[in-house]
């Protein structure tokens, strides 16, 4: 089974993030980035899926060349080969997936995972325009997955319950919490991930055709503030409750 | 997941100093310790026990064992090595003197002194976790001076008969397989004693302020009689096991810069919050001069430990070296733990912090493994070619 994983380099989730000066993109100096914690699931359910089923995992992103580490990480939890596709610009998520599809056509997979979502700009259209763009079956925020010889079973959790949907591969699944337990890359993976093949080339993907027009931190929490102590601040509370919270 | 982990101490930019596996080696086992390790750490050390659940996850992290080439072993450099025993003492000393024994006072000595059908026995399942090993050198009575041990070994038709008592030993208990060291006409051998041989008992140790996290037992050998082909063949004369000895405190010299950093973190963090006199107390000369004094201490052992690893893969380390590196890093890290207490006030005597269990894990492991002091006589007899001991 020809298993591909798409994932994305992302600022850690608990970064200070601070907008830059043209107040549309975020200044990256002193940020730390890793791998996108929804594309850790995805890496270890190909990994499983290998497992159970034999094939070859490939890991690809589109990225700059910093990104060689997270996919170094992705080689040392197994798989087995890693494609980097440079790009020094801000591509859309329609960009991202041309360029993902295009490159996915030689490597002509039975399967694709990716992370629901990416932290950073939480779109969740690369995985959705993947499948469309291969003609593949798409499961969307899954978190328990079986795979038969050329079909799965998906479920996902949708409001108030759980949905199971079946489908024939090739297909992409986007991963949710819940799905695995990402494995930790061990120190035999770690040393042997440096022979593997790691395939740099440069990306050429086609014009936006959405741009980022501004960027706002969200709005500062109001200060908080200490109404009294014990039985006497219990009045003030409610009225608070109710009248400017309306909570009650 | 996917959140900034805690980093360390790095002042020096000694990560540039590293491959990019050396630091995904340290990363990953950081991260293990991290998620499996710390939220557990404080039930055991209140219950004193060791969490043996999470033997087979060093296993399969590749933690056991970790040097050696072959057997299913990951095959590291020494730094990367170091690096590991850093990040599982951070945890603990505890948990890092479990895999220190198992790989450097066990692995180690079947490895480099064993038969071929020795290791091929031993070390599979002791790189996977599914043998635990321990050391028996030390006895109640030879402490610092090993040479004196009164526990024998005589020749018997088929057998070798032990008898003697080893105390202080980790994971005693607990091992399927115990590395003991005896005299057999006068010079000291190394014998390979299974659990469950007859005539070989172990009583654990209770009752201990440190290192309550790992198991430490007596072991008594009663006319234990063991196989002929159990002996290490390679080993004679104390610097066999003095030889495992120093493979054990090259990785401890890493451990004291894991305790020390973290404790260094813990207490920096609480230092710029805990407010005192309308201010963080980290704003005051007194607190700052401690802080600066741990993390100067945490930059040079960190510098002294990679150098250090770089000779030994280069196959050039001293053994005075190695002494210089226990008994400087674990007296920094053990005065961090008392100056780390000490900021900490009245809550760095409850466990709702680590540094009081660092404080008095490192206690043991200022003793053990060479006491500070025997390690100064070492690095005294190095220099001036007269041993203070004899």
């Amino acid at each position: 089974m020809e298993i591909l994983v798409l994932v994305k380099r992302v600022p850690a989730t608990d970064s200070q993030i601070k907008i830059a000066a043209d107040g549309k993109s975020y200044d990256a100096q002193g940020v730390e980035f890793v791998l996108n914690p929804y594309d850790e699931f995805a890496v270890e359910e190909a990994l499983k899926t290998k497992e159970a089923r034999g094939g070859t995992v490939t890991v690809m992103t589109l990225g700059t060349s910093a990104a060689q580490k997270d996919l170094r990480t992705c080689l040392a939890m197994g798989a087995d080969k890693a494609i980097l596709l440079t790009c020094e610009d801000h591509p859309d998520s329609a960009a991202v997936a041309s360029v993902l599809a295009e490159k996915s056509k030689e490597l002509a997979p039975d399967l694709i995972f990716c992370g629901k979502q990416a932290v950073d700009d939480d779109a969740g259209q690369v995985g959705p325009r993947v499948a469309t763009l291969l003609g593949f079956a798409c499961a969307t925020d899954v978190n328990s997955l079986e795979i038969g010889d050329d079909t799965f079973a998906a479920t996902r959790d949708i409001e108030g319950g759980r949905e199971t949907i079946e489908g024939k591969l090739p297909a992409v699944i986007t991963c949710q919490k819940g799905l695995n337990e990402p494995r930790y890359p061990n120190l035999k993976g770690i040393m042997a991930a440096k022979k593997k093949p790691l395939d740099e080339a440069a990306a050429t993907p086609p014009d936006n055709k959405v741009e980022v027009v501004a960027l706002e931190p969200p709005a500062e929490r109001p200060a908080p503030s200490i109404l009294g102590e014990g039985a006497a601040a219990v009045t003030t509370l409610i009225d608070k409750l109710q009248n400017e919270a309306k909570v009650l | 997941m996917g959140m900034a982990r805690y980093k360390g101490v790095d002042l020096y930019d000694v990560d540039g100093l590293l491959s990019e596996e050396e630091r995904m080696v340290r990363d990953s086992v950081r991260d293990w310790v991290e998620d499996r390790f710390l939220p557990i750490v404080t039930e055991h050390h209140r219950a004193g026990t060791f969490p043996a659940h999470l033997v087979p996850e060093l296993g399969e992290l590749g933690l056991l064992g970790a040097t050696l080439e072959g057997y299913g072993a990951a095959g590291l450099n020494n730094v990367a090595y170091g690096l590991v025993l850093q990040e599982l003492e951070r945890g603990d000393s505890g948990l890092r003197s479990f895999v220190s024994v198992q790989g450097a006072l066990c692995m180690y000595p079947i490895a480099r002194y064993g038969t071929e059908e020795q290791k091929e026995r031993f070390l599979p399942s002791m790189v996977k976790g599914e043998v635990i090993g321990c050391f028996g050198l030390t006895e109640p009575d030879y402490g610092s001076n090993p040479g004196g041990m009164t526990t024998r070994a005589v020749e018997d038709g088929d057998a070798w008969v032990l008898n003697g008592t080893k105390r202080w030993i980790t994971n005693g208990s607990t091992s399927h397989v115990a590395v003991v060291w005896a005299k057999l006409d006068d010079e000291v051998r190394g014998f390979l004693v299974e659990a469950g041989t007859p005539g070989y008992t172990t009583m654990d140790i209770e009752n201990k302020f440190s290192l309550r996290v790992s198991v430490t037992s007596e072991l008594i050998f009663e006319d234990c009689r063991i196989p002929k082909e159990n002996i290490l063949p390679k080993a004679e004369g104390l610097k066999g096991p003095l030889s495992c000895l120093t493979q054990a405190r090259y990785g401890i010299a890493w451990g004291g810069v894991g305790a020390a950093q973290a404790i260094y973190d813990e207490v920096l963090e609480y230092a710029k919050t805990r407010v005192q006199f309308s201010r963080p107390i980290a704003g005051y000369q007194l607190v700052q001069n401690k802080l600066v004094w741990m993390l100067t201490e945490i930059t040079k052992a960190q510098l002294v430990c990679v150098q250090l690893g770089r000779q030994k893969d280069a196959g050039t380390m001293h053994h005075a070296q190695v002494s210089l590196a226990k008994r400087n890093n674990i007296w920094m890290a053990l005065k961090s733990a008392r100056m780390g207490r000490d900021i900490l006030g009245a809550s760095g005597i409850t466990d709702e912090y680590h540094c009081g269990r660092h404080m008095c894990n490192l206690e043991s492991v200022s003793t053990y493994e060479g006491t500070h002091d025997i390690h100064t006589l070492i690095l005294g007899d190095h220099i001036t070619g007269i041993p203070a001991y004899e």
